[in-house]
Formats: C-alpha cells, sequence, structure tokens
C-alpha cells in the first residue's frame, strides 16, 4: 500500500525534478551563502513548527466530543510549568535565529567587499573585484564597465571567481537589481546610490530582472547575466568593443526615454563620469548635480539668488508631467560645466564658511529687502559641533 | 480678460468623455451586470417600498448591532470584487507564456493587481473585523451601545464612502497602477499624471477618517463602559484585542493621513516631500507608509487571535488556557509591532546594523504569538470538542497560520530576505497570514456570532463546503507561489518567458477557482439558511452553550441588549453565571435611555464623495461647494437636540416576556 502512495508522489517529483530552484541552487558564492542560512533558518524554525502541528492534530482528534474516555477537565487553566515551556521554547529557538541573523547580516551585508571566491577560496590579494555601474531605465538596464570603457544595455558578463562591486542608481523610479544565480537583490533608486557585491563561481548564461514593481513595462526588464572563463571574457569585451557604437550623454538620454522589452545593446565607448551624472541627475546638460547642490547647500546655500537659476520650463511636456498648482517641472541651472565641477572636486574640498554667524549664503550679502535678524547661535556650542 | 477660460474644463475638469472606458471590453461587461444588478436592487426596494424602512431603521441608525452588520455587508460585498481582481490576475498569469501577452494589457493588469490589494486590506478585512467588534464588544461588555453612537454612524458611512470612490474608479478614469502602497516616485505627478493615484489618495483618506474615529469609539467603549465587576483582567480575550487593535489604530492611521497629505501636496500643489529632484527623498515615503503599514497588519490579526481564543475555549467547553499570558502575549505584540517597519524594505540598502534590528525584533514577535498558538493547543487538550464549523476553522487555521509564521520569520533574517524579497515566495507568505489567519478567523467569527445577530444558525452542510473550499484552494492557490518564489520568480509580473512555470501557475489558478467555490458556498449557505430559518431557529440566545455575556441575552439582542445590566464575577462572565445558577430578573423594568437616530452621517460622508470627487477630476467649484456644505452640515449638527429617547417600561416588559416564554418553550430554565 505505502509503495502505491509513494509512487503516487512520483509525478510530482518529475515536476519538481525539471524546475531550476535557483534560488535553492545558485552559482555564486553569496547567494550559496544566503540560500544557507534559508536552509538553517527553515531547520531552526522546523523544530517548533513540526511539534506544533503534531500536537494540533493529536489534541484535536483525542480530545473530540466522541470520545468518551479521554480526560475533560473544564477548569484546567494554568500550568506555571507548561506557561515557562511555552515562553522559553520560541525564546530559546529565537535567541540561536537572532544570533545566525545579527552575524550574517553583517558577512553578507551587500556593501561588505568580499574576502572569499568560495568557501574554500578566498580573495587573493592582487584581485581587484570588477566595477560594473548599473543604472535601470524605464524600463531597460543599462551596464557600465568604467574598468574597460564599454556598456551594455540588458546583457551583462562577468568572470567567472572574480568578484564584482556594482554601484546601482536608477533615472526615474524605484528598480531591484535582481540575479537570483548570483546574489540576492537590491533597489536601484534615483539620486541615490546603492552597492552590491557578488561573484559568480559557475560559467553559464542566468538570468537577472526588476525585483520591484516600476510601471507598463516591467515585466519585460529581463537581462542575460553570462558568467565567462577568463578567455571567454575578453572575447566578449573584444566583439562589444568590435560592434559596438558610443554611448554620449546625447545617446544616453535618447535611451533614457521609456521603451519595453529592449533588445540587447552594445557601446564600445562610454562618456567617463556618465554614472555619476545619472546618479546626480544632471546627464541633461546645463542641469546642476545634485552633489554640487547639497554643497552649496551645506556651505550655507546660495540665498534668494538661488531662485535665478531656475531654468524656465523644458519643453511642452513639462506641464503636463507637474504638480497642478506647483512650479512647471524645471531644474536647477549648474553653476559650473560638468567639467569644471570635476577638476574642482579633485583639486580642493568645497571651502567652508570660517564663520557662520550669521548663518548665510555663502560668501553672498545679506538681502536689503529682510528686516529680521538671524537669531545668533552660541558660538562656542558650534564650536563644540564642528569639533574644532 | 475672461475670453482664455474654457467653460467645459471649468465644470467638468479633466473629465472628458475619454475617461468611460468604452474601449475595454471587460470593464463594458462588468458595468452592464452591475448596473443591471443594482438597477434590480433599485426596482426591488422601490417596487416593496422599503426606501422609508431602510432610511430609518438601518442608514440612520446608530444601533452598534446594526452598524456592525452592515459593516460586514460592506466587507462581503467588497470580497466579491476584490476577488473578482484575484482570479482576473490568476487567469492572465496562467495564459501568458510562450510569447502569449495575455488577456490583459498592462494599463488593466496594473490596476487590477493595486485594486486587489487596496480593496482586500481596507474594505474587506477592515470592515469585517470592525463590524465584528462592533456587533460583539459592548455585548461582551454588557453595554447597550458604543460610547458615541452617532460617531458609531458616521465612521461607517465613511468607511463605505471610500468604498465607493474605489469603485468609481472602475467605470470613471481609471485607478492607481503603482502597487497597493503607492510608492514614488512612481506615484508622483511625473510618472502617474492621470487619476488613479488620485482615487486611490481620496479613497483612502475618506476611509482612514472612519477607521480612526470607530478606533477612538471603541477605546472609549471598552475602556468607560464596563459592566460593573469587569475588571481589566476579568474581560474576555476578544475585548482585550480589540481594545489592542483600536489602539494601534488610534496611533496609526494619523501617519497614513499624514504620509497620504505629503504625497498629495507633492502632486496638486508641486512640493518635494517624494520627488527625486530638489531635495525630495522617496525612501521617506517608504519609511513613512509602513510605519503604518506593519501595524495595519497587526489591526487585522489581533481581533482574530480573539475570535480563535473564544472559540477554542467555546468548543472545547473549557476554560481558555493561560488567559494572563494570552493578554500579555497582546499587548507585547501592540507595542513590538511598532518597531518592525523596516523588514519590509531591507533591500533598500540600510545598513547591517540596521538591518539585523529589525529583523530581529520581527523575530521577536514570533515569540509572544507562538504563545498564543501553544495556549490554544492547551485550551483544546483535555476538553470535550465539538467540531462545529467555527472549531473547524479554528483547527485549520492553528495549522495554516504556524505555517505563514515560519516563512514570516525566515523573511525576517536579512540576508535570506535578499533572495526572497518582493518574489511570489513573499506573496504567498503574506496570503498564507492573511487568508489563513484573518480570513478564516472571520470566517469562524461571522459563522460562531451569526445566530446571536439574526436568531438562526447557518446551515453546516454548506458552511462545510465553503470551509474545505477556502481551505483546499488555499492549499492549491499558494504553496506553489512558494515553491515559485524559490526559483526566483517576481510578483507582479503580467507576462513570463520560462514555459516550465506555466503549470504551477495553472495549479495555482486551479487553487483560485476553489476558493471561488468557497465563496460561492458562503454566498449560498446564507440563503439556504434564511430559507430554513425555521429549523435552524435559537430560541435560547445561547446555541453554543457559550461562555461570555453576549450569549446571555436572546438572539437577537433587543435593541437595548441587556434589561439589567449584568453583574461580572469571573473572566468567563456567562458561564460562572449558567453555573451558579443564575434565573433572569422578570420583573422591576425600567424605562431605558436610547440615542436616536440621524442622518447627519450619511450626509456627511456623501459631501465627502463629492469633495473627493471634485478634488480627483479638478472640478474645484464642485469640491469647494462640497467642503462648504460639510462645515455647514456638521455646524447644524451641533443643534440637533434630540439626543435620545426612551424605550417605555411595557415595551421592556413585552420583550422581555417574548424572551421568557420562548426560553420556556425551549425548555431553558429562567
Amino acid at each position: 500500500m505505502s509503495r502505491f502512495r509513494l509512487l503516487a508522489l512520483a509525478p510530482l517529483t518529475l515536476m519538481l525534478g525539471g524546475c531550476d530552484f535557483v534560488v535553492l541552487n545558485p552559482a555564486g558564492d553569496i547567494a550559496v551563502q544566503q540560500r544557507d542560512l534559508v536552509v538553517i533558518s527553515t531547520v531552526l524554525m522546523l523544530l517548533i513548527i513540526v511539534p506544533v502541528m503534531a500536537l494540533t492534530v493529536f489534541f484535536a482528534w483525542k480530545y473530540r466530543e466522541a470520545n468518551e474516555p479521554a480526560d475533560y477537565d473544564p477548569d484546567w487553566n494554568h500550568s506555571t510549568y507548561l506557561e515557562l515551556v511555552i515562553w522559553a521554547a520560541p525564546l530559546l529557538i529565537i535567541i540561536c535565529l537572532g544570533a545566525v541573523t545579527w552575524m550574517w547580516t553583517h558577512l553578507l551585508d551587500p556593501y561588505r567587499s568580499l574576502d572569499r571566491v568560495t568557501h574554500e577560496q578566498p580573495v587573493a590579494a592582487e584581485v581587484k573585484p570588477l566595477e560594473v555601474e548599473v543604472v535601470a531605465l524605464d524600463w531597460k538596464w543599462l551596464f557600465i564597465y568604467p574598468e574597460h570603457g564599454i556598456a551594455t544595455v540588458n546583457e551583462m558578463a562577468a568572470p567567472v571567481d572574480r568578484p564584482i562591486r556594482f554601484r546601482l542608481t536608477a533615472t526615474s523610479v524605484m528598480n531591484a537589481f535582481y540575479v537570483p544565480a548570483l546574489a540576492g537583490m537590491i533597489y536601484a533608486m534615483p539620486g541615490m546610490e546603492t552597492t552590491l557585491h557578488g561573484v559568480i563561481n559557475k560559467s553559464g548564461t542566468y538570468t537577472g530582472f526588476s525585483a520591484n514593481y516600476s510601471g507598463d513595462g516591467f515585466s519585460g526588464m529581463r537581462f542575460a547575466f553570462h558568467g565567462l572563463d577568463e578567455g571567454g571574457f575578453e572575447k566578449w569585451l573584444a566583439a562589444v568593443r568590435v560592434e559596438g557604437g558610443a554611448l554620449d550623454r546625447a545617446t544616453y538620454l535618447e535611451l533614457a526615454k521609456p521603451s519595453e522589452n529592449e533588445p540587447v545593446r552594445r557601446y564600445a565607448t562610454v562618456e567617463p563620469q556618465l554614472f555619476r551624472l545619472i546618479r546626480d541627475r544632471c546627464a541633461e546638460p546645463g542641469k546642476m548635480c545634485m552633489d554640487e547642490m547639497m554643497a552649496i547647500d551645506a556651505s550655507g546655500g546660495l540665498g534668494l539668488a538661488g531662485i535665478n537659476l531656475l531654468q524656465p520650463p523644458d519643453d511642452k511636456g513639462a506641464a503636463a508631467r507637474s504638480a497642478l498648482f506647483g512650479p512647471k517641472a524645471t531644474a536647477v541651472t549648474g553653476i559650473c560645466t560638468t567639467e569644471e565641477a570635476m577638476a574642482a572636486r579633485q583639486t580642493t574640498s568645497a571651502p567652508r564658511p570660517a564663520d557662520r554667524q550669521p548663518l548665510l549664503g555663502a560668501g553672498l550679502p545679506r538681502p536689503p529687502f529682510t528686516s529680521f535678524t538671524s537669531p545668533k547661535i552660541d558660538a562656542s556650542l558650534l564650536r563644540s559641533l564642528s569639533g574644532t | 480678460m475672461f475670453e482664455n477660460i474654457d467653460l467645459t474644463k471649468l465644470i467638468f475638469g479633466r473629465l472628458t468623455w475619454d475617461a468611460i472606458p468604452i474601449h475595454e471590453p471587460i470593464l463594458v461587461g462588468t458595468f452592464a451586470v452591475v448596473a443591471l444588478g443594482g438597477l434590480m436592487l433599485v426596482g426591488a426596494v422601490t417596487r416593496y417600498g422599503l426606501w422609508g424602512y431602510l432610511w430609518r431603521e438601518w442608514f440612520t441608525t446608530v444601533d452598534h448591532k446594526r452598524i456592525g452588520i452592515m459593516y460586514m455587508i460592506l466587507g462581503v460585498v467588497m470580497l466579491l470584487r476584490g476577488f473578482a481582481d484575484a482570479i482576473m490576475m490568476r487567469i492572465q498569469q496562467a495564459m501568458a507564456f510562450n510569447g502569449s501577452e495575455g488577456y490583459l494589457n498592462a494599463h488593466h493588469y496594473d490596476q487590477i493587481f493595486t485594486a486587489h490589494g487596496v480593496i482586500m486590506i481596507f474594505f474587506v478585512a477592515m470592515p469585517l473585523v470592525t463590524g465584528l467588534m462592533n456587533y460583539i464588544v459592548p455585548l461582551q461588555i454588557g453595554a447597550r451601545d458604543v460610547s458615541f453612537p452617532f460617531l458609531n454612524n458616521f465612521s461607517f458611512w465613511m468607511t463605505t464612502g471610500g468604498a465607493v470612490l474605489l469603485m468609481m474608479s472602475l467605470f470613471l478614469g481609471e485607478f492607481a497602477r503603482t502597487g497597493w502602497l503607492a510608492y514614488p516616485p512612481l506615484s508622483g505627478a511625473e510618472h502617474s499624471p492621470g487619476v488613479g493615484v488620485d482615487y486611490y489618495i481620496w479613497s483612502l483618506q475618506v476611509a482612514g477618517v472612519g477607521t480612526t474615529l470607530s478606533g477612538i469609539n471603541l477605546i472609549c467603549t471598552i475602556v468607560k463602559m464596563r459592566a460593573p465587576g469587569m475588571t481589566m483582567m476579568k474581560m474576555p480575550v476578544f475585548v482585550w484585542t480589540s481594545l489592542c487593535t483600536n489602539v494601534l489604530i488610534v496611533a496609526t492611521f494619523p501617519v497614513l493621513t499624514a504620509t497620504l497629505v505629503l504625497l498629495s501636496l507633492d502632486r496638486y500643489v508641486g512640493t518635494n516631500f517624494f520627488t527625486s529632484d530638489l531635495g525630495g527623498n522617496p525612501m521617506m515615503y517608504v519609511n513613512l507608509i509602513w510605519i503604518w503599514g506593519h501595524p495595519e497588519v497587526y489591526i487585522l490579526i489581533l481581533p482574530v487571535f480573539g475570535i480563535f481564543s473564544e472559540i477554542a475555549a467555546t468548543f472545547s467547553g473549557k476554560r481558555l488556557f493561560g488567559y494572563t499570558s494570552m493578554v500579555y502575549a497582546t499587548v507585547v505584540i501592540t507595542i513590538l509591532s511598532y518597531l518592525v517597519w523596516l523588514h519590509h524594505f531591507f533591500t533598500m540598502g540600510s545598513g547591517a546594523s540596521v538591518n539585523s534590528f529589525f529583523g530581529i525584533t520581527t523575530m521577536i514577535i514570533s515569540i509572544p504569538t507562538g504563545a498564543k498558538v501553544f495556549n490554544w493547543l492547551f485550551t483544546m487538550y483535555r476538553g470535550r470538542i465539538r467540531f462545529e464549523l467555527p472549531m473547524m476553522w479554528t483547527v485549520a487555521f492553528m495549522l495554516t497560520f504556524v505555517i505563514g509564521g515560519m516563512t514570516g520569520v525566515l523573511l525576517a533574517v536579512p540576508p535570506a530576505d535578499f533572495v526572497l524579497h518582493n518574489s511570489l515566495f513573499l506573496v504567498a507568505h503574506f496570503h498564507n497570514v492573511i487568508i489563513g489567519g484573518v480570513v478564516y478567523g472571520l470566517f469562524a467569527g461571522m459563522i460562531y456570532w451569526f445566530p446571536k445577530a439574526f436568531g438562526f444558525r447557518l446551515d453546516p452542510f454548506w458552511g462545510k463546503v465553503s470551509f474545505w473550499g477556502w481551505v483546499l484552494g488555499f492549499y492549491f492557490a499558494f504553496m506553489p507561489l512558494y515553491v515559485l518564489g524559490l526559483m526566483g520568480v517576481t510578483r507582479r509580473l503580467r507576462v513570463f518567458d520560462d514555459p516550465s512555470l506555466q503549470i504551477w501557475f495553472l495549479i495555482a489558478g486551479f487553487g483560485a477557482f476553489l476558493i471561488l467555490v468557497g465563496i460561492v458556498a458562503f454566498l449560498i449557505q446564507i440563503v439556504v439558511s434564511i430559507a430554513r430559518r425555521e429549523q435552524l431557529r435559537d430560541t435560547t440566545g445561547d446555541p453554543w452553550n457559550g461562555r461570555t455575556l453576549e450569549w446571555a441575552t436572546s438572539s437577537p439582542p433587543p435593541d437595548y441588549n441587556f434589561a439589567f445590566t449584568p453583574v461580572v464575577h469571573d473572566n468567563d462572565a456567562w458561564w460562572d453565571m449558567k453555573r451558579r445558577g443564575y434565573r433572569r430578573p422578570l420583573e422591576g423594568f425600567k424605562p431605558i435611555h436610547m440615542p436616536s437616530n440621524t442622518g447627519t452621517g450619511v450626509i456627511l460622508a456623501g459631501l465627502s464623495v463629492v469633495l473627493s470627487f471634485g478634488l480627483i477630476w479638478y472640478m474645484w467649484w464642485l469640491a469647494a461647494l462640497s467642503f462648504v456644505a460639510i462645515i455647514g452640515v456638521a455646524i447644524a449638527h451641533t443643534f440637533n437636540y434630540d439626543h435620545g429617547f426612551y424605550i417605555a417600561e411595557n415595551e421592556v416588559v413585552g420583550t422581555e416576556t417574548e424572551r421568557t416564554k420562548l426560553l420556556a418553550a425551549s425548555g431553558v430554565n429562567a
């Protein structure tokens, strides 16, 4: 009888066998460790879940009304020992799980650079991770390889066993970058940068996609992730260099327009600093970069003069994209060109006002029509805050 | 000066003929059915001259029992809409393989999954939970009504107003295409310029007013109106869980309101709270919405825990095991539910320390929850378990919910969440706890208390069909989603490119049809029970041999609930009274003061719907007018001095004599 029962399960195993449980059987070391954690946590919890389920069925059956001989104790409602067990058993499991969580959350922090390629192979001292800059666009993925000066759309490749460091951002809305075979996901968000580390251990082609709904074309936001050996990766790079065009800011702005189910595109050259421009939301020429804006604000802001930097609404579509009663979609004009800003960044750090009292625009005169005076800030407090 | 003004635009705002979706055959068909059904209903009500009765006895009622029943009807009606969305999604996902686009375009599909989530949480689970609390809590604490009866009526109609707005979006314009929490920047003016997100915002705002006020009302009721002798630690567990839920409501719904206000400011006046440019930060919205959103989960599940506690004790014929630890577990869950919101977005890139803090606080919640499960388990231990429908739902809950709890704790481990977040595993998890917890509990509660509300039981045969449809349907529909999640399949996808996945979606679709059977059987159960009500009649008021005070009065209870306020000596007050040979007083009745009905709640909620409609479609004159009208009606209501009336002594005597006869006929002493 039991043999036949097992036979009845055969189609199920066939069905399961035909499937690719990529989360349980990944090809990258980070994902493997995450899989292990899934398994460890599940086993830890089954220690308590299975007895509870068994007891539920057992008690429900044993104390059914029809079972006259079973004990019936209508007033029994307290037992200190039992209460102790009831609270202590889950507590012990959670203490174990909590310790595991604390440790592995730190070890598998996506910002943490890798120290091993597999569990038996540490990262060699001279190996630098492959840098890949990822941009989520509506609705496709752009990958920039700063080390090689190339870029691709909806396709990426990485050499096997070399750590990869992703820097991610997005152009318009939130997405999540996820290659299940490689490592867990991380959000890619406009105006922000997140980081993810991973390594692929087996060559092959894996699927990557957006795991956070981002609008109409979301379903088609998929890409192939090629894990290649060293030679294969060089070949792939060469192929991109041969067949690819150039990705400059104009091409990028064209690419950034919403489109669905984009084919693979390859670019042999990339405008330098493109990722930074996208992240700081100033890929459009003439727009002030966010880091520049923040630096200005940190040193006191431009005061009312800043208003003059608002650009007139850029195109006819701006009205449709703006809030009803608000200012029409606009941008802040950059004070210096990108190149100047880059040069400035490399040479000096932004000057901070020596005296913040009263807090005014950086080097700007007090506007003549303000009638009130700024509240006086205790200079000693300020000094103690700034640590000087 | 006025030559530039477009008169049509001034009157109709952005409402044009294009807003009516005649190009969507599915919507046209739905509209035809809804319109036909609506006309038939209106026709029938008119034919039988019921408008006056409905208005006087139901719409304007301030009786907590009738308001509770109206909440339940609202929840069940909206369940049909929410489930229609669910089954459309299941069919789309089962079809869209091998190059097929399925039968829904992105514009339609994205609205459906958004509407499904919003409806199921706000307009199914919330009304059903609130309805049960409204009906049962005053009875369980021996009160004649809630603290603020008019406010109760107003709360109900505001909730209904939100539902009306949401339903309107089906046939006029569109609903949000953003997912049920409308994360910006996708929900901002730039990426969602249409009326969809505005419908979302205003329907939640209007319903949110109702929910918050009803929370305040029930807290006051529980704190101030308990029968003499019922100290806090003698309250039934359902009252305890209702108290904690309403504390959560009052503390968190204002956060939702504020968050949506900020989003509307972004959309209407061009502020930059959540935009990507000019200093906005969408992550702030995600934090704020989950500071409301996570406690919301406990708002739904806590009362249901209370329901299961009542049912487990009643049908095991035994005192609830560990009452004190049950109460403390509830309170601990209430407090901890504020400290876990970040686990909804571990993948947003917070540092490891932040992530592990929120992961561990989440796990800690499973300790009191686990204690609760053990308490129900040991309530059954050495009991005499009667497997009536409510108890069947309870056992199904205990077996199903622990699975959902386990996957929940798994998702609380941040690195594990990195591989499972936003996947169908997550979808399976929260349906596992919401269906296996909240829905099972609501069905258990509805069946358990139905005889109290209507005086007859629900038909057990159709109840069992419904039970098995739901339970099997749940496993067929959601276990495949766990499997798909482990294959790395993400949620909200409209088309798939891997044909090997299709079989799992077909199984899930089959499960959805089983659930459909469960829902249809539930509706048949109600119809059949009404037809057979004489056989199913309960004349005792205590059909299940109950333990708490609601079973001490007749079924359905008289308007005044209790002719004499009961005096409580024990946790299971009614069980204790029965055991000590309680005899119902047969004389000494006095006139009873009751609050008067008022139509102000309906009017205010109706005006709020009109105001929202004006704001959604930019009909400023309409918005201004209805806003002024709301203020006017509210002020006018303060001059309504008709606070109440007395039920005359002979009327009370008549009702109570009737009950005495019924009890004598059914052979119950007293």
